[in-house]
């Protein structure tokens, strides 16, 4: 970190004990009510719990072994392609900000090129006003297995074909929860990179048309490998997203067929809520917490770096 | 910059003939082709619910929304249905007790906190602010149980009830209070040290407190930055569904976000219900983004980090 110059500080001679007022309720918030609970978290994952009560029984590093290698709606690797809750997660950790990423760039670069611009932006943006519940009744209703309900459904059965239950085949699941979680986010990705393709200078790119470069040049050698920092924050933002996911899968399929569309954050809810080991949910969270660390170590180096602490 | 080039590519300009206009437009079509057919399809989910809600019940079975505009036949029973018997009204008025004093009590007190951070200097002042920025991406499952069991106790140590925090409103505002504290100071922080320096230390020169710069300089100067946390937190808190689940235990305390999923999971897959139920849900998000859609779009970017 850079140290900041003594002097910035030169009319600010008072005591430290000054902030003390400004401060304490939040820092007393913040301590009870985060840092506490999560070492609190931790400590009960080395515990058999009945309810929610704390510390009934130790029992080491047993509901880690039991999570990891005896539950296979976490985590099974009985057969290939391996399954479960953790597996799912990883499968939208991978498609969800590809496909977020790819559509934000699309429409980013296509809507500077039209007079219509704020209007189509709108339109993409909207859906992130929206709950997630609401965007569940939404897509429940797009991919209803009824051809005379659901939009999808009935386009298959206009083209002869045979109307597919999206929702109800473990096959599927997981990919169609995928997509309306893409259309509630690309609106995001699309703003931000917009606004950084706003920043690159317009002088730079008539140059470049000027000396013959093709619109693909352009986007390729100018503007792609400007936006690469605001890429690197959106697809952080979507993969902090992405650990959490639980209010979409538990409105459009609670888990279902099966288990088969279960998430890291439903298996918490589950395991903490509807059955009763707060233990084991414990060990559920702290597998998040593990996955939310490298985000964390990114987030700090990167305000260090860009000296928003001074 | 040099007026030569400007000039020249004015003259340029002056010398396309309506001819290559059109051929551009023409070159542009599939641009405009492309977009159009986005739009659409990014449209269609949104319309299908709502022209769904307005259709009789009967109907939303046996034809799709699609088919509406055909035998016009539209009704409001879907939501007279839903306000009243299945309790949305309630849950509406709900909603508005959760997020708002779960926005203002954050806001409040994040922005005292902001305003140490950025104003006065204290003890381990970058360390600090350093961890609540770790803090800011903190899932909230990992905190959720131990918040509840706290809430817990320490209603049996002041009145000898369990539920004196999650039987009423209290357990769910400060938690989201909790939750929302990191962002809030982060991102209020980062806005106040933006403020004139000149100006505060003029102000402690003529004997200013703290308090009285925070209250008659900072704040009244920060109203954008406070603006875009205060609808980016009253939207996530309105939008909320995990929060309520697990500290809202009385069922006329529901907010509009469970009782939809207690729609689903009391009656099925019905869509006369659901569709009406998600646009009363959905009616003060869209209102609060088509009004205020710039602080809700800073909000939105600056949250980008949570």
């Amino acid at each position: 970190m850079a140290k900041p110059p003594r002097r910035r500080f030169a009319g600010m001679r008072e005591g430290g004990w000054q902030a003390l007022p400004f401060l304490a309720p939040a820092l007393f918030l913040t301590f009870f009510g985060l840092i506490v609970p999560v070492i609190w978290t931790a400590a009960m994952s080395f515990n058999r719990t009945r309810g929610l009560n704390f510390g009934t029984e130790w029992i080491g590093l047993d509901n880690y072994e039991r999570l990891l290698t005896r539950d296979s709606r976490f985590l099974n690797r009985d057969e290939f392609p391996w399954s479960g809750a953790l597996v799912n997660n990883i499968r939208w950790l991978i498609i969800y900000p590809a496909l977020c990423l790819i559509l934000g760039l699309i429409t980013a670069v296509l809507a500077t090129r039209v007079t219509y611009e704020r209007a189509f932006k709108a339109i993409i943006f909207v859906p992130m006003a929206i709950s997630a519940v609401a965007v569940g009744v939404i897509w429940l209703l797009v991919f209803s297995p009824d051809p005379e309900i659901g939009i999808v459904n009935a386009v298959i059965d206009g083209a002869g074909g045979s109307p597919v239950s999206w929702l109800g085949r473990a096959d599927l699941v997981n990919y169609a929860l995928i997509l309306a979680y893409v259309w509630a986010s690309t609106g995001f990705v699309m703003i931000v990179l917009s606004a950084a393709l706003k920043g690159i200078s317009q002088e730079v790119i008539e140059a470049a048309r000027t000396d013959g470069a093709t619109e693909w040049d352009i986007f390729r050698r100018i503007q792609l490998p400007l936006l690469s920092l605001p890429i690197a924050v959106v697809t952080v933002w979507m993969i902090i997203n992405v650990i959490k996911i639980f209010d979409i899968v538990y409105i459009m399929t609670k888990g279902g067929p099966g288990g088969a569309s279960r998430v890291i954050a439903y298996s918490f809810y589950v395991e903490t809520f509807e059955n009763g080991k707060g233990g084991y949910g414990a060990t559920v969270a702290v597998v998040m917490i593990l996955l939310i660390i490298p985000v964390m170590i990114w987030q700090i180096k990167r305000f260090r770096s860009e000296a928003v602490v001074s | 910059m040099t007026t030569a080039a400007e000039t020249e590519r004015i003259a340029v300009k002056e010398r396309e003939s309506a001819s290559t206009r059109i051929v551009a437009m023409l070159g542009k079509a599939p641009v405009h082709i492309a977009l159009i057919v986005l739009a659409v399809i990014w449209l269609v989910p949104t319309v299908g619910l709502l022209v769904t809600s307005f259709r009789p019940r009967p109907d939303i079975a046996s034809s799709g929304w699609w088919t509406a505009f055909a035998n016009f036949d539209f009704t409001l029973k879907n939501y007279d249905l839903v306000l009243n018997a299945n309790k949305m009204a309630p849950s509406f008025v709900n909603s508005a007790i959760i997020a708002i004093p779960s926005t203002l009590l954050p806001l409040f007190i994040g922005s005292l906190a902001a305003y140490a951070f950025s104003w006065i200097k204290f003890p381990f002042r970058d360390t600090i602010f350093l961890a609540l920025i770790a803090l800011m991406v903190v899932p909230i499952q990992s905190a959720l149980v131990p918040i509840l069991i706290e809430f817990q106790d320490l209603g049996e140590f002041l009145t000898g009830q369990k539920n004196l925090l999650t039987g009423w409103y209290w357990g769910i505002w400060i938690a989201h209070t909790v939750f929302a504290l990191p962002f809030c100071i982060f991102l209020l922080r980062n806005f106040f040290i933006t403020l004139p320096r000149d100006l505060i230390e003029a102000a402690r020169v003529d004997g200013a407190s703290n308090w009285k710069i925070f209250r008659s300089i900072v704040i009244p100067l920060s109203v954008p930055a406070l603006a875009s946390f205060a609808i980016f937190q009253f939207l996530w808190v309105w939008n909320d569904l995990l929060m309520a689940l697990v500290f809202i235990q009385e069922s006329d305390q529901w907010p509009m976000t469970i009782r939809i999923s207690q729609l689903l999971s009391t009656y099925g897959v019905e869509f006369h219900l659901l569709s009406a139920g998600a646009f009363l849900l959905m009616a003060v998000p869209l209102l609060v983004f088509f009004a205020l859609q710039r602080y809700f779009v800073q909000g939105l970017l600056a949250g980008s980090v949570k």
